[in-house]
């Protein structure tokens, strides 16, 4: 970066942490993550191509501990990036921009994003898909 | 009192000073529209799947709808994915050189993702 002297924005430490900042930080965490972890679902499809034994070493890597920490955390990346996403673009319509409606639907992205993905994992290890 | 304080030519032009207008907004837009449906059918589709054997599975992708709903996710989701990391690289990117190569490197892999997915796709579905 040009050495201007100028002082720089934002100054996040200078402001009082708000649920905003949270998702809107979030928003751009959750996004990198998914395009990372778009290379799980072409992980899935290919093996899907390539045969049998593929796809049982990728289910077998998916129902592993460390595969399903991973799905788990890319099931609330995902519905986080979808229920914050779809609150953007409500926004860009123009509505929702009270400061009350801001904090409110802030709140509303992160609570429905948690238990959306709950509701997908009891669903699995319940045995619901079986 | 004039309320634009652009001049006429760039008003007519509408590029702004990114140089490419409002295209980036757009398709970022309808990307992530096409996206609310795309991956609520795929996470639907996947848990139908999470206990199917392969030969099932593959039966599923294979049908000529989830086939195509499928292709439109893969496209939609890379190109949606390299637009969204082309504004992080360049809000936080600070060395030209760095910021240039990071944009066309997601560029590539965005593109060879993509066909990598559909040409997986494609093989379930014509069964080869």
């Amino acid at each position: 970066m040009a050495q201007t002297g100028r002082p720089l924005s934002p100054h996040l430490q200078v402001y009082k942490w708000q649920v905003q900042m949270a998702t809107s930080i979030l928003h751009r965490a959750t996004g990198i993550v998914l395009s990372v972890g778009s290379i799980l679902i072409l992980w899935g499809l290919i093996a899907l191509a390539s045969g049998q034994d593929a796809f049982d070493s990728f289910r077998a890597c998916a129902g592993s501990a460390l595969g399903l920490i991973v799905l788990i955390g890319w099931t609330w990346a995902f519905f986080f990036h979808l229920c914050n996403g779809i609150r953007h673009l409500v926004q860009d319509t123009g509505t929702g921009y009270a400061i009350q409606q801001f904090v409110r639907t802030s709140w509303a992205s992160i609570i429905l994003s948690i238990v959306l993905t709950l509701v997908v994992w009891a669903y699995l290890f319940t045995g619901g898909a079986a | 009192m004039k309320q634009d304080l652009r001049n006429p030519l760039a008003r007519a032009r509408g590029l702004g000073s990114a140089k490419d207008g409002v295209g980036h907004w757009w398709t970022q837009r309808i990307t992530a529209l096409a996206l609310v449906f795309l991956t609520v059918y795929f996470l639907v589709t996947v848990l139908g799947l999470v206990h199917a054997d392969f030969a099932t599975a593959r039966a599923t992708v294979g049908k000529p709808w989830n086939a195509v709903l499928l292709i439109a996710l893969i496209v939609s989701m890379f190109w949606h994915a390299v637009l969204g990391l082309q504004v992080v690289i360049e809000d936080y990117v600070h060395t030209r050189w760095l910021e240039l190569l990071s944009l066309v490197l997601i560029k590539f892999l965005a593109v060879l993702g993509a066909l990598a997915g559909v040409l997986a796709v494609l093989r379930v579905a014509l069964g080869s």
